[in-house]
């Protein structure tokens, strides 16, 4: 069980900072969480603290691939402008 | 004709500490409310002395990736070279790294006086890193000032810490005191480690602000607060804002434009949210300098920017070259200190001098004035108007300057104008508009053909200019001059390599020779 960081990640550190069993390294082009050490924060906190803090949409993923944070959730952007804006996420 | 040059804060300037008006504007003057102490802690910052900017340099190292809040001005994703506005860095650096960019920087640029941590996140998301920057740097180069601009989320948790590294200066971004608001313009915060949203996330990071800000000034740290204005947001609200955060001891308020463009991928930007006016902007610093010094120099710079204000020479120290310089470290920091202590001198004589003209112009200001007034009254007595007190019209002017406090500009070659106001009372800086397109890269990101973009950018300059009655710079081609003037604004070159504060003057006096200052200001020519 553990949550994995698309090609979107954008550098900021904010997850490593926060992840309470550093599991969270340096990769290209992004961080990238080691599947070993991630524990969901199961049993440690409500949420998964990378993706709380994450500023990415659809940058952090659970096992079977699906955004914790799905797209339009964190800036509040309507999907309709932001597919338009970008057609390839129609997928995501 | 002599007139003196105003200050922000009209009165009270000229007495006392032998700091009065000077430069184009915010400070000394508008710092003159301010006790010595707090004064002489500012005289050598450019971001808060405006006064400062003209002779001293600031670097911002991006040593703070992360972010615990999310604004909607703000998109993390977008990282262009060509850009040049908060938020954005070209190369993210260590703490080590920072030492070492800092240190090259200092020895190169003798006069940087300051380095600041400010993003491209949040500084105080990265205690270790800023702290770790901060420690290293006042042990290697105790001569730098330590400087931190935060959204004021962590501000209370670290404010004991901030004290303890000598770090004089905080820049607190407060846009809101009303939750509601700030659930419009901030989306979520990290919070005790949940995301929290809307008006309860609001309320806490207004909470955290306000505190932290208290908590600072009580331990002497000078604060300044940056306020972004979002037209149809927290417009109407600032000036509560201004109100409260100097009674909280603050000690200037630097009100901003929203940058919002739909290419940058922001809430704001791709919602449409629009940005002030230059009018808009300018009224409402008029309106807060009432309750508080208000700051107008500010050039909304990257987390990365290296230079002068409104100059950014950080492609010259990208890491990758730093091992190429050589220095001498030694030698160079004596040369600091020489250089410094030479500009000080030079701007306490600069003092003294205009302290004195402006106390023999007090004198003949009143009866320049007077005779002014009868000469305009003399114009006006047709028309129905009050006889009573009529100082003439003032009248904003643009100015294209390269600096040196110089009308020493192409028009064509501008990137911001430096706007004056001249009225009866004298000669005061109001504030900069910068010129065209936002983006100064066309040639990278623009895929219009060359005429159209020049076009267009032509017209931004005229929108950005609005308001403005005149342009002083040094030549101007034919087809922008006729723009110009269709709109309202006079071109004017000839003034070239004077001085600015003098030539603004000197066309002042010759729009009043020919009758140009009633009290209306001519409407503008609308071009088809």
């Amino acid at each position: 069980m553990a949550l994995s960081i698309t090609d979107s990640c954008v550098n900021c550190w904010a997850c490593v900072d926060v992840c309470p069993n550093q599991a969270v390294y340096q990769d290209a082009p992004g961080f990238a969480i080691d599947a070993d050490k991630c524990t969901e924060c199961m049993g440690e906190f409500a949420e998964a603290q990378c993706a709380a803090i994450c500023p990415i949409e659809c940058a952090i993923m659970d096992e079977l691939g699906v955004p914790l944070n799905p797209l339009g959730s964190l800036s509040g952007i309507p999907l309709e402008k932001l597919l338009a804006l970008h057609p390839h996420l129609e997928m995501a | 004709m002599d007139l003196p040059v105003l200050s922000n804060t009209a009165s009270a300037a000229l007495s006392g500490g032998g700091c009065s008006s000077g430069g184009c504007g915010t400070a000394p003057d508008a710092l003159s409310h301010l006790p010595d102490p707090v004064r002489a802690r500012v005289r050598d910052h450019p971001c808060y002395s405006e006064e400062a900017h003209h002779y001293f340099a600031r670097m911002h190292v991006a040593v703070a990736p992360a972010c615990n809040i999310q604004c909607n001005y703000c998109n993390r994703k977008y990282d262009c070279a060509n850009e040049s506005r908060p938020g954005v860095v070209s190369e993210l650096l260590s703490p080590d790294q920072a030492i070492k960019k800092a240190l090259a920087v200092a020895a190169t640029i003798p006069q940087m006086t300051v380095l600041g941590i400010a993003g491209p996140g949040d500084p105080l998301a990265n205690p270790e890193r800023t702290f770790e920057t901060f420690r290293q740097l006042s042990a290697k180069a105790p001569d730098i000032k330590l400087c931190v601009s935060t959204n004021g989320l962590n501000l209370p948790q670290y404010a004991d810490e901030i004290a303890r590294h000598n770090i004089d200066h905080v820049t607190i971004t407060i846009n809101c005191l009303d939750p509601e608001i700030g659930a419009r313009i901030y989306p979520w915060i990290f919070w005790e480690n949940r995301r929290i949203r809307g008006v309860e996330a609001a309320a806490i990071l207004i909470e955290q602000q306000q505190k932290g800000l208290e908590m600072l000034t009580t331990r002497g740290v000078l604060v300044k607060v940056n306020s972004v204005l979002i037209p149809g947001v927290n417009d109407t609200h600032l000036q509560e804002v201004s109100r409260v955060v100097k009674a909280k001891g603050a000690f200037l308020h630097n009100v901003m434009p929203l940058i919002a463009e739909a290419e940058h991928g922001t809430y704001y930007g791709i919602m449409a949210q629009r940005s002030s006016t230059a009018v808009e902007l300018q009224t409402l610093q008029d309106a807060c300098a009432g309750d508080m010094a208000m700051m107008r120099h500010c050039r909304q710079c990257r987390a990365d920017a290296v230079g002068m204000l409104g100059e950014d020479r950080g492609a010259e120290f990208a890491l990758d070259k730093l091992d190429a310089l050589n220095i001498d470290y030694d030698s160079a920091m004596r040369r600091r200190k020489e250089v410094r202590e030479a500009i000080i001198e030079q701007l306490a004589s600069q003092r003294e001098a205009k302290v004195k003209i402006a106390e023999t112009t007090n004198k003949r200001e009143m009866r320049w004035s007077l005779a002014a007034d009868a000469e305009q009254t003399a114009q006006v007595s047709a028309m129905p108007m009050p006889q009573t007190q009529t100082a003439l019209r003032p009248v904003l002017m643009a100015v294209a300057t390269t600096g040196h406090k110089l009308i020493n500009q192409h028009f064509g070659h501008a990137r911001e104008f430096l706007v004056y106001e001249a009225s009866s009372a004298g000669v005061r800086f109001i504030g900069h508009r910068k010129a065209g397109l936002y983006c100064s890269g066309s040639e990278q990101c623009n895929d219009d053909d060359n005429a159209s973009s020049a076009e267009s950018t032509l017209e931004g300059t005229i929108a950005a200019l609005s308001g403005c009655e005149v342009v002083l710079c040094s030549k101007i081609g034919y087809e922008p001059w006729k723009r110009l003037e269709q709109a309202g604004i006079q071109p004017n070159g000839e003034h070239a390599m004077e001085d600015i504060e003098a030539a603004v003057l000197s066309v002042y006096g010759e729009m009043m020779a020919a009758g140009k200052l009633a009290n209306t200001a001519p409407t503008a020519v609308k071009a088809a």
